[in-house]
């Protein structure tokens, strides 16, 4: 017998990895069936207003162009819940950029002609897309999770206006995208009165059940396939519309059809990071004690859906102060739908959050890290619960030490290498606990193999990998004699890899059924398993989604070391370390690469990423990835990841809080405070480009 | 706009094979594999040369096949990454073991590409080709040698979303040393 005892958390790697690295890995786009015919959308050209006549004769008579399909002919689809996916449905255009048309044709280019081709009119409205903090249409949205709209203890604004020490600062972040590789796509297909889609998506069976309600199918003839999925950040959490477009075109043609969205399309249809401002006040001791915190949160939707970019929820959760008031405002605009993008809220948040905690730092010439040690907090400040498991201390003394934070000069431009100011900086970090219920099947086979099956979604994460470790360890055998199945929506009913719940989520419900499994097998001991296996099932609904009377978050802190080119202005990350302390950490070689990988992001939304709302045309100026910048090899540099080891027992079984997004949480205000420390110009507004490091060094603050 | 749509048939080498498909004049190379040879290793991801996942190999030199129309390639000599294999012949290629040792990917979207560019960036290297971080005075024709910022900047043409950017130096390191 092989030693099983280090199933969790060894370093095992991919299973699916040998596919990837020679291209047998097939992603959404990638089936055709036979007869396959190709799409191609046409965007809305205006930012506001009704289309009055589409006009598709051009685009028909073009070789090879099957249909073409508009408001006008397109099949009326149940009224979804989310409006972002009734595509095609009326006149109406909330935004530019929306779906108008969609070409089917015999081949890409086909397609993408007559998409060209086709002519649409519109009674143009006026719009408006620009948000401010003071537009008169903000208001505080309903607060349905704990996360969104006011929460006030105390006298929040009297005891910051008579605190001996004040910080009041505005942070900006601009839109943001998420950019996954792969495009969204979808390849449908009809047949036999059913409707079989291979889709990028992070959770396939909503997509089925999103489909079933729209198309007013039961869900047992709906199929969604998402086997490989080349990114999503959050954009392919719910469907988005090209798996209805697709679904609709193949059932109009009669045809099989691929629509694989065009990459300077998906900034207006797959969601974007809202911009925010935000107003954060702390109001402390002479000795940096937190007496009161206020953190204003503005951030736009759309007008067709409300969508709140959550940044002031991290607050409630960081610091102690016995006052405290976090309030979300959402301003509807003529602008995209807006959705998640990693860490949606505590992104954003903790950069403003962040930044002011090293404001008062200065202010109080405190080290940054001790401040935050001086306001550590056995309860969540919000809801006065005990916090299940915070090694918020021990993730920054433990970075403090790995990046050799002692031997840092507080002193602001203490470090020059010729025009180089080189300066370091820290932030913390923190992400919820999340977990959803899931069900999942586990089985024995007489060649003592096992089989575990669950709707769980790859979107890089490793799921296939972990999971087969999660089983095996419940099981007690070696990982290599678990095969797992995943990527269907025919599989157990899941949840999306979303929220840094996959794990946590499927991981429960596969723990419970190979436990089940392992105990029907110990029942049976010496006897020969029947040729059909032995088989257990679990649903964790009620236990997954229990409420807890803890507080259940991970925290982590971030280093960042950067040098200053005074004369180009431009910031470029020497190294990043992050420490964090997220529960047991299940596999320590996909876990290092989700941590760096996210840290990576947070660089990007620290130095490169940025989106701008042309108020004149009502569109982004920065479609596609030659004018948004995401990081590139040469701008990212060693970057360190290490954990804390934590038991909490008030966790799922596998006792792991999730790991996907904590790391892009104060990877920015580490790098804009070290950008502080290194110049002593404070910027206040993402991203940290050379315009506004110039501009900065000008005023010569 | 005229309604005529051009054919031709574009005899090439693919992976080591003599193809002849027919390919519509607007097709780009990328979607002649994807689409009409079922080569779907090669991604993509913008289809505007912007983010090298279609990289793949033309007569040896690393390109991105989007960017390329099919019908003005005839003879070409492609390698994509269903194509890589080790010296032998036999296994895969050394970058594709590294990456897998080094979990040098995630997502796996921007993969091929990012194994096509190392595998021409090895050998624009070994020829001495220059990069913008190549020292002014290193000796043309000789090989450079790749520290760690060669190797980030002349692999900066293929991004990666997740991020697996210091894992895939690492990867390309193993395979030099």
């Amino acid at each position: 017998m092989q030693d099983t005892s280090n199933a969790l958390g060894a370093p095992t790697e991919r299973r699916e990895g040998p596919d990837k690295v020679t291209g047998a890995a097939r992603y959404a786009a990638e089936h055709t069936p036979a007869g396959c015919a190709y799409a191609w959308p046409v965007p809305a050209a205006v930012a506001r207003g009704e289309i009055t006549a589409i006009d598709d004769s051009a685009a028909l008579a073009l070789p090879g162009v099957i249909d073409v399909l508009s408001h006008l002919n397109a099949p009326r689809l149940v009224e979804p819940d989310d409006a972002t996916l009734a595509v095609l449905q009326d006149a109406r255009v909330p935004h530019r950029g929306w779906y108008v048309a969609l070409v089917v044709a015999e081949t890409l280019e086909a397609a993408r002609e007559g998409a060209a081709a086709v002519r649409v009119d519109y009674a143009v409205e006026p719009h408006d897309v620009t948000l401010r903090a003071d537009h008169a249409d903000a208001y505080v949205p309903e607060d349905t999770d704990g996360t969104s709209g006011e929460h006030v203890r105390g006298d929040a604004d009297g005891a910051f206006d008579s605190a001996p020490v004040r910080v009041d600062a505005v942070y900006r972040v601009p839109p943001l995208h998420n950019h996954p590789m792969e495009p969204h796509a979808a390849t449908a297909r009809w047949h036999d009165g059913r409707l079989t889609v291979y889709d990028s998506s992070q959770g396939a069976t909503t997509v089925r059940d999103v489909l079933a309600g729209m198309f007013a199918l039961p869900k047992e003839r709906i199929t969604v396939v998402s086997e490989h999925v080349g990114g999503g950040f959050g954009s392919k959490g719910t469907p988005r519309p090209h798996v209805v477009l697709a679904s609709m075109a193949a059932r109009v043609t009669g045809r099989p059809v691929k629509l694989s969205l065009p990459r300077r399309e998906l900034a207006a249809v797959v969601g974007h990071r809202s911009p925010t401002v935000q107003r954060v006040r702390l109001g402390a001791e002479k000795d940096g004690t937190l007496i009161s915190v206020v953190h204003e949160v503005t951030s736009q939707t759309s007008r067709i859906k409300e969508f709140v970019e959550t940044a002031a929820a991290a607050t409630r959760v960081m610091y102690g102060s016995p006052h405290g008031r976090t309030t979300h405002r959402v301003v509807p605009l003529d602008v995209p739908s807006p959705s998640w993008m990693r860490a949606p809220g505590e992104a954003p948040g903790m950069y403003a959050l962040e930044s002011a905690m090293d404001e008062l730092a200065v202010h109080l010439d405190i080290d940054p890290v001790e401040l935050r040690l001086r306001n550590d907090t056995a309860r969540e400040p919000d809801s006065s619960k005990p916090f299940s498991s915070r090694h918020l201390a021990e993730c920054l003394r433990e970075g403090a030490r790995r990046f050799g934070w002692s031997e840092r000069d507080p002193r602001t431009r203490s470090r020059a290498e010729g025009p180089v100011l080189v300066g370091s900086g820290v932030a913390s970090a923190t992400y919820p606990v999340l977990a959803s219920p899931s069900r999942a099947s586990a089985h024995a086979y007489p060649d003592g193999s096992y089989a575990v099956r669950v709707n769980a979604t790859d979107i890089g994460t490793g799921a296939r990998t972990v999971l087969a470790q999660v089983a095996a360890d419940a099981l007690g055998v070696p990982v290599e004699r678990v095969r797992v199945a995943i990527g269907s929506s025919d599989l157990p009913d899941a949840p999306l890899a979303g929220g840094s719940s996959g794990t946590a989520s499927w991981g429960w419900a596969v723990h419970e059924a190979c436990t089940r499994l392992a105990k029907r097998l110990s029942e049976q001991q010496g006897q020969q398993l029947p040729p059909e296996g032995v088989g257990a099932t679990a649903d964790t609904a009620g236990t997954a989604d229990a409420e807890s009377e803890y507080a259940r978050h991970a925290f982590g802190a971030h280093f960042a070391e950067v040098g200053v080119d005074t004369v180009s202005g431009e910031v470029r990350v020497r190294r990043l370390l992050g420490v964090y302390a997220a529960g047991h950490i299940l596999n320590a070689r996909t876990a290092r690469s989700q941590f760096i990988g996210a840290m990576t992001m947070g660089l990007g939304m620290a130095l490169t990423e940025s989106s701008t709302m042309d108020a004149a045309f009502g569109d982004f100026a920065e479609r596609d990835l030659a004018a948004y910048h995401v990081p590139v090899h040469a701008d990212v540099p060693a970057i360190e990841a290490h954990w804390i080891d934590e038991d909490d027992p008030h966790l799922n079984p596998m006792g792991s809080k999730g790991i996907g997004e904590i790391g892009i949480v104060g990877t920015a205000a580490a790098i804009g405070n070290a950008l502080r420390h290194a110049t002593g110009v404070r910027l206040r507004e993402l991203p940290l480009t050379p315009d506004r490091v110039l501009a900065g060094l000008a005023r010569g603050m | 706009m005229g309604t005529e749509v051009f054919h031709s048939e574009v005899p090439l080498t693919v992976n080591g094979e003599p193809r002849r498909p027919t390919v519509d004049h607007r097709s780009t190379l990328l979607d002649v594999l994807r689409e009409q040879l079922g080569l779907t290793g090669a991604k993509k991801g913008c289809d505007h040369g912007q983010c090298g996942a279609c990289t793949v190999l033309v007569d040896g030199r690393r390109a991105n096949s989007c960017l390329l129309l099919a019908v003005a390639h005839e003879g070409a000599d492609i390698t994509t990454v269903e194509g890589l294999r080790s010296a032998d012949g036999e296994g895969r290629h050394p970058v594709q073991r590294a990456f897998l040792e080094r979990d040098a990917f995630q997502c796996g979207y921007c993969t091929p590409g990012q194994i096509c560019s190392a595998v021409g960036a090895l050998a624009e290297a070994e020829a001495g080709h220059p990069s913008h971080v190549t020292e002014p005075g290193t000796a043309i024709g000789s090989p450079a040698e790749l520290t760690r910022d060669e190797i980030r900047e002349r692999l900066s043409g293929n991004l990666c979303r997740c991020g697996a950017y210091p894992h895939i130096v690492e990867a390309v390191e193993d395979v030099i040393r």
